[in-house]
């Protein structure tokens, strides 16, 4: 038996054990994503103190929602990202998707996550559809229902259908990185998770792929963590945005409502930079600057 | 069941997306191929060149047969570095896939391209080799060794592919120096009582050792499996050991890379 979560895109989920049975029980009411007082540490050097990547983080993503998290490079987005995603483990604190503990529950949750980082990594000898196609497979879907949807994904993102045989590494970085975006999608993720989704891409790309965005999550109902430097794409696609600075949340909320505090408390201007700035104690142009140089 | 066939099948993305890798570097792997005939008609034209047949096969059993195992080795040794390079490991991991599952793949196709690598290594050195009888040759002691040696060797595989997880610049290095030593202690070319007193002790320790030694004695003395329980048993005990003990140190690499956070690092 097959279920379609996606009708739209034509992904066929296959129907899973029990795992799953009961999560699509629990993912009615729970929120999509809690984070509960969740930190991280890392030890660079046996030598040395350890570093705290994550503080006490807590956060609660209702379904269907987009959530941006934005802060400096270093402040702990993709720590936070790595870390829902089962990538890294808690030392302390809980995470549930779906009210599924990801450590419990970890294969349940996996089915319903997906992600999309900064790097587009792939298999470069291999073709997008190649690619496309051993995603498909790990997440248990058939694959020429995948072949149709890999297509009509990758077509809806701008890629001919003549591309989609030639190795990736003949693509230009933008292209690869709508590769990785219908590749998070081809898995009709409820919980996306995208990070930095659209660095480096031209701006009718970034265009397409934030328009694309917003369809998935208005039409397929998939839950949205996205972090980004771009403040006018947070702006746009943001129901609520949290602010990191040093791996801890220091300000959380609507895009109007933070523009309002950092106006009423601060006496600086209603704009998303401002806000920015105000909570990362930095300049947007640092931060740029040292995009590359550093890693979250 | 329907759980081991949803498993299967993850199993065979990692089948199906290796056979797409070696189908895109076709080039690198006729390269290798001529590379590794080249090697064994090298190495076995030094019995032609001594005038003496068992010489000669012997150094062909030597050849062909390690070259099997050492490719079913750094195939399943390569797993976790291979997706580093790529860039794509924490893509793998991310997804709703056990990990024996992922290394059944990268198992069963290793053995494979195994057994189609040495193949054509052996009909090449068939046709150079003429005066060799294949039909006074006991084939069948000669393949269940193959097959016995394979576990082990799938067992040692995979330990060997924790080393990348475990150490992110430094860990292929690591499998390539545990294959050369290996090699070294197995008796590939040569018996391995011309060993030193502490390498011999090392060499009991390597299931290539067993396969060699049981694969010769079928081939040259046209032995029976049933007369060779001395190699026998120790290559069903190194399978039956090496296998869960290969799955739970991967386990256990797994987790120290998720708390140490060396998943993200690109080789």
């Amino acid at each position: 038996m097959t279920t379609t979560l996606a009708p739209e895109l034509n992904i066929a989920r296959p129907a899973f054990e029990d795992a799953a049975a009961s999560a699509s029980a629990t993912v009615a009411t729970a929120p999509a994503l809690l984070v509960e007082h969740v930190t991280k540490r890392f030890r660079p050097d046996r030598r040395k103190a350890p570093v705290l990547a994550i503080a006490d983080v807590s956060l609660r993503l209702e379904r269907g929602s987009i959530h941006g998290v934005l802060g400096a490079n270093g402040s702990g987005k993709s720590t936070l990202i790595r870390l829902v995603s089962g990538l890294l483990t808690l030392d302390e604190g809980r995470v549930e998707v779906f009210g599924l503990d990801i450590e419990r529950d970890e294969l349940a949750v996996k089915r319903l996550i997906n992600r999309v980082s900064v790097d587009a990594a792939f298999f470069k000898k291999l073709s997008p559809m190649e690619n496309l196609l051993f995603a498909a497979r790990l997440y248990g879907l058939e694959a020429e229902a995948s072949r149709r949807a890999a297509t009509r994904i990758l077509g809806r993102l701008g890629i001919a259908q003549s591309r989609l045989g030639r190795p990736i590494e003949q693509m230009s970085r933008g292209m690869q990185q709508k590769v990785a975006i219908a590749r998070a999608l081809l898995t009709s993720p409820t919980l996306l998770l995208l990070d930095e989704p659209t660095t480096g891409l031209d701006p009718r790309s970034k265009l397409e792929v934030q328009a694309f965005i917003e369809e998935v999550n208005a039409m397929h109902d998939a839950t949205i963590v996205l972090t980004t430097h771009d403040l006018a794409e947070a702006e746009r696609l943001c129901d609520r945005i949290t602010l990191l600075r040093g791996g801890r949340v220091v300000a959380e909320g609507t895009t109007p409502e933070l523009k309002r505090l950092v106006a009423e408390r601060y006496g600086q201007p209603e704009t998303l930079e401002a806000v920015f700035m105000t909570f990362t104690g930095r300049s947007l142009d640092d931060d740029v600057e040292e995009d590359g140089e550093t890693d979250d | 069941m329907a759980l081991i066939t949803s498993e299967l099948k993850a199993s065979y993305a990692f089948v199906e997306r290796n056979f797409f890798l070696t189908r895109r570097y076709w080039g690198w792997e006729l390269a290798f191929l001529v590379y590794s005939v080249a090697g064994a008609l090298s190495i076995s034209l030094i019995g032609a060149a001594a005038g003496d047949d068992r010489l000669l096969l012997t150094l062909i059993i030597g050849a062909v047969f390690w070259n099997y195992l050492s490719v079913v080795f750094s195939w399943i040794a390569d797993t976790i570095s291979v997706e580093r390079w790529e860039g794509t490991l924490e893509y793998t991991f991310m997804a709703p896939v056990r990990r024996w599952t992922q290394l059944l793949g990268s198992c069963l196709y290793a053995m494979a391209y195994g057994l189609v690598h040495t193949a054509a290594m052996l009909l090449v050195l068939l046709v150079f080799f003429p005066q060799l009888r294949p039909e006074s040759m006991n084939l069948l002691t000669a393949a269940g060794f193959v097959l016995l040696g394979s576990f082990s060797f799938v067992g040692i595989g995979m330990m060997a592919a924790i080393l990348p997880l475990l150490y992110v610049e430094r860990g292929a290095q690591m499998t390539f120096v545990i294959q050369s030593c290996l090699l070294l202690v197995s008796g590939v070319y040569y018996p391995v009582s011309v060993l030193p007193g502490w390498m011999q002790v090392l060499s009991h320790l390597s299931p290539a050792t067993y396969v060699l030694a049981g694969v010769r004695a079928g081939l040259l003395d046209g032995t029976p499996v049933t007369g060779l329980w001395g190699d026998v048993l120790p290559l069903i005990a190194m399978g039956i050991v090496l296998i869960p003990a290969g799955l739970w140190a991967f386990g256990r690499a797994e987790r120290y890379a998720k708390r140490t956070g060396k998943l993200k690092r690109v080789g």
